[in-house]
């Protein structure tokens, strides 16, 4: 006894239980983070795999069998009792639980809804064909059956197993017809609204101004009449192409023998996942997940991809960035440097530390009334009265979303800079002094180079911090679908007014505004994936910036 | 124990260093202090404290610790501005003219009267832009200029040979000797009048300090040098002069030979016996 007393007492002295208990507190930190990340990246990366397309008899007890297909999303054991008081004839007897599936059915427009779930005991004679096949549509989701035929303007080009070649053959051309389409509305009718747009301003500031006399008039119309033209050529490749673009078609049946003739211009892909060999459905998911990250949302942000929101999040961040550092910088600079010390700058920092811990969306509030309606409202009417009254920066916007960012993350960089300029040390500023270097002359050449490290780490913070904020921006210029990126090739460039769509809102909005749950759910897991991505890159090369500071700067740490 | 000359001081003979019999009163004057007292918020750090620094000879000041040398040194070019509550009273005079005076230019002070600390301080910059910080500072920026002043200042700081071949890689990656010998050469090559040194050994191992002291020695023929130092033997070996500080006071200033072997004041014979401090 009186031995494992003295055991014990020198377990404790040896300072193992400390190691032990510190080590422990690390490694809840590292499962709870990679835990995070592992379904983060299970989840939202599995979406994009092919899945094989099962076909089956499926009888309810007491109703005529049907034939479904779809690909296994989820299954779940539920008892028999939940079933039934869901309605459905489930025999109480028997085992207490029964096997329940989520089918993606696809056929929205057949079927009426995608998802169905099914018992599994009562699914009989499953296979999956090889010849089924799944069409990726832009609108109504995805179908599955088998392929009929292919027509060109409503004559049979090809049936049966010659109709698969024709089919990709043609949904290729009908790729290359839609990224012409979107290049000529986005980029040349864009910049010709952009034109007219312009005009119309112009024309309403000489009003204004009232010095729109019959010469200017004369100058607008022949302008106008220009763009109009300009236009008119346009429009005229616009509906060639959308003719072109209408001229086939297939014909697909559903495993029930329904058949449905769709335009081939509604069709995305078309693959036989039951066919495809490993390397192809590897092929086939690389390809989605480059939709995923480089193309525009369709369906109500449910299918296609997620680059705007890459884009607005990255942006805003990269601006916010910009406007927070100078200003993050010169406050420490004046607190540590020039302020003399005493209880008001001590109450300056307690105020600035506190600043940090507001909760966000009173930054939400305070940029919606502050910057969009005082600052934009008061842009808008110095600036650009013609406009009026549709507002130009009265209205949330980039330029408001990065500023209130800015002040929410400002007190990080004034604290991180703070620390830095009190570590550079008194000798070598009184060195640069004694050369004859002024205060301000030793501030540039000396303190600051030494103390952007530090700079660079409030940086970094305030990247982190505002990166993933979400709530201030609701309110103050992030939106579910932005028709336009803020930056493109009409003058000037980028366009601070402009809404984005930014990826946290979007797992926001596709996770819990989205009309079909389940088809969003994946997409939540991928973006939030993807959103956790961009912000590490950020903070990397921002981590990569520092170090190398470091290293040119690594002073008298001794 | 034999010695030439009875003393009650320190065996000057034993560093190797001829007597030299300089008179104080024959010098002339860089620094006059007609009557300095310093203030550290309520407390008084130097008394009254009355000396001239001859000009291109070597003043070094000794005394125990908080004693006061620091801070005189640092009023020659207005180092204790930069502390809180510090305040002086009286003047110091540098070729005639009151460096308290209203409207004077410190940084441009500072440009003539350089120091040299007790750490080395080198920028976190190349060893040629260490030297030449003072003069861009002054908007000198011609390659010729600051190439020739790189090469000289380095030459009198007897560190051209050692670096010529690595000009423009850090000053970080030099011994602590290089460092403050750097440290000098930067000093010098903005050519001031006179140069502060406060404990400039302290930190370097005993070969450096042999080299730095060799060249104090060299710099004194153009320069007027003071020198804190806590190391006697140091002070008998480099300086000329030598002022003995005690809680700041002025006790004892003269020249070095007279002050170690033959001390007037009881205090200072105790100081450099080793009997306190």
């Amino acid at each position: 006894m009186n031995v494992k007393k003295q055991n014990l007492k020198s377990w404790f002295k040896s300072g193992s239980p400390w190691v032990w208990m510190t080590a422990s507190g690390v490694s809840i930190a590292v499962i709870m983070t990679v835990g995070l990340l592992a379904v983060i990246a299970t989840r939202g990366l599995a979406h994009f795999w092919p899945a094989d397309v099962i076909q089956a008899s499926y009888q309810v007890p007491g109703e005529a069998p049907r034939l479904m297909a779809g690909e296994l999303v989820q299954a779940e054991q539920v008892t028999r009792a939940r079933l039934a008081s869901a309605g459905l004839p489930v025999d109480v007897q028997g085992g207490e639980f029964m096997t329940r599936e989520l089918f993606k059915v696809g056929n929205r427009d057949i079927n009426g809804a995608d998802f169905s779930w099914v018992v599994d005991e009562w699914m009989k004679d499953a296979s999956t064909p090889k010849d089924i096949v799944a069409v990726e549509r832009r609108e109504w989701g995805n179908f599955y059956g088998y392929l009929v035929n292919v027509k060109e303007n409503g004559k049979l080009v090809a049936e049966g197993d010659a109709a698969w070649d024709e089919l990709q053959k043609r949904i290729a051309r009908i790729d290359q017809l839609y990224s012409q389409i979107s290049t000529l509305q986005k980029k040349d009718i864009g910049r010709i609204n952009y034109g007219l747009e312009g005009l119309r301003l112009k024309q309403r500031k000489l009003e204004l101004d009232k010095q729109l006399d019959a010469t200017s008039q004369a100058n607008l119309d022949a302008e106008r009449a220009q763009w109009d033209a300009e236009y008119k050529v346009l429009e005229a490749q616009l509906l060639d192409l959308h003719n072109q673009f209408n001229r086939d078609s297939v014909t697909l049946k559903t495993v029930d023998g329904t058949e449905k003739e769709m335009s081939l211009g509604t069709v995305v892909r078309a693959y036989m996942p039951n066919a495809m060999g490993t390397t192809e459905k590897l092929g086939f998911y690389f390809s989605k997940v480059w939709e995923f990250v480089s193309d525009e949302p369709r369906e109500a942000n449910t299918e296609g991809g997620i680059f705007p929101a890459i884009f607005g999040t990255v942006m805003m961040t990269l601006i916010m960035a910009v406007i927070v550092t100078p200003f993050g910088v010169l406050a420490a600079i004046y607190l540590r440097e020039y302020a003399k010390q005493g209880p008001m700058t001590r109450i300056i920092r307690i105020a600035v530390n506190n600043l940090a811990g507001v909760p966000a969306i009173v930054y939400g509030v305070f940029g919606l009334g502050f910057f969009v309606y005082v600052l934009g409202g008061s842009i808008d009417s110095l600036f650009f009265p013609e406009a009026a009254p549709a507002p130009t920066f009265g209205t949330p916007g980039l330029l408001w979303a990065s500023l209130t960012l800015a002040i929410l993350a400002v007190p990080v960089v004034i604290v991180a800079t703070e620390e830095g300029l009190a570590r550079i040390p008194l000798a070598l500023r009184e060195g640069s002094l004694a050369l004859g270097a002024t205060k301000a002359e030793t501030l540039w050449k000396v303190v600051l180079p030494m103390a952007s490290p530090a700079m660079m780490t409030g940086l970094i913070l305030a990247v982190a911090r505002a990166a993933g904020e979400v709530a201030p921006l609701m309110l103050v210029g992030v939106v579910k679908l932005a028709p336009a990126l803020p930056v493109d090739g009409n003058y000037p460039y980028l366009h601070l007014d402009q809404k984005i769509m930014h990826l946290g809102f979007h797992i926001y909005d596709v996770g819990f505004q989205s009309p079909n749950v389940e088809a969003a759910r994946p997409l939540v897991y991928a973006t939030a994936l993807l959103l956790v991505l961009v912000i590490a890159l950020l903070n990397l090369s921002a981590v990569f910036i520092r170090n190398h500071l470091r290293e040119k700067y690594k002073a008298l740490d001794h | 124990m034999q010695h030439s000359t009875p003393t009650h001081g320190i065996d000057i003979s034993a560093l190797g260093r001829e007597k030299q019999g300089l008179d104080l009163s024959k010098e002339t004057t860089a620094i006059q202090v007609p009557g300095l007292n310093l203030y550290y918020g309520d407390k008084q750090a130097l008394f009254d404290v009355k000396m001239d620094i001859p000009k291109q000879r070597v003043t070094a000041f000794i005394g125990p610790s908080g004693c006061g040398k620091s801070t005189l040194l640092r009023t020659f070019n207005r180092m204790n501005d930069l502390v809180d509550g510090c305040r002086v009273e009286g003047e110091v005079n540098l070729d005639g003219t009151n460096i308290y005076r209203k409207g004077e230019d410190v940084a441009d002070l500072r440009r003539r009267v350089g120091m040299v600390f007790q750490k080395p301080n080198p920028f976190p910059k190349s060893i040629y832009e260490n030297v030449v910080y003072g003069l861009r500072i002054q908007g000198v920026n011609q390659k010729r200029v600051l190439d020739e002043t790189v090469e000289w200042a380095l030459k009198s700081a007897a560190l051209w040979d050692e670096v010529k071949d690595r000009l423009h890689e850090s000053a970080l990656g030099m011994s602590g000797g290089q460092q403050q010998r750097l440290v000098i050469a930067r000093t010098v090559a903005v050519q001031p009048e006179v140069l502060l040194l406060d404990e400039p050994c302290s930190a370097l191992d005993p070969i450096s300090t042999l080299k730095v002291e060799e060249l104090i020695y060299e710099l004194k023929s153009k320069y007027t040098i003071v020198i804190v130092t806590h190391n006697m033997q140091q002070a008998a070996r480099v300086s000329d002069y030598t002022a003995f500080m005690y809680m700041g006071k002025l006790i004892e200033y003269g020249d070095t030979d007279t002050l170690f072997t033959n001390p007037a004041k009881k205090q200072t014979e105790d100081y450099i016996t080793g009997r306190y401090g």
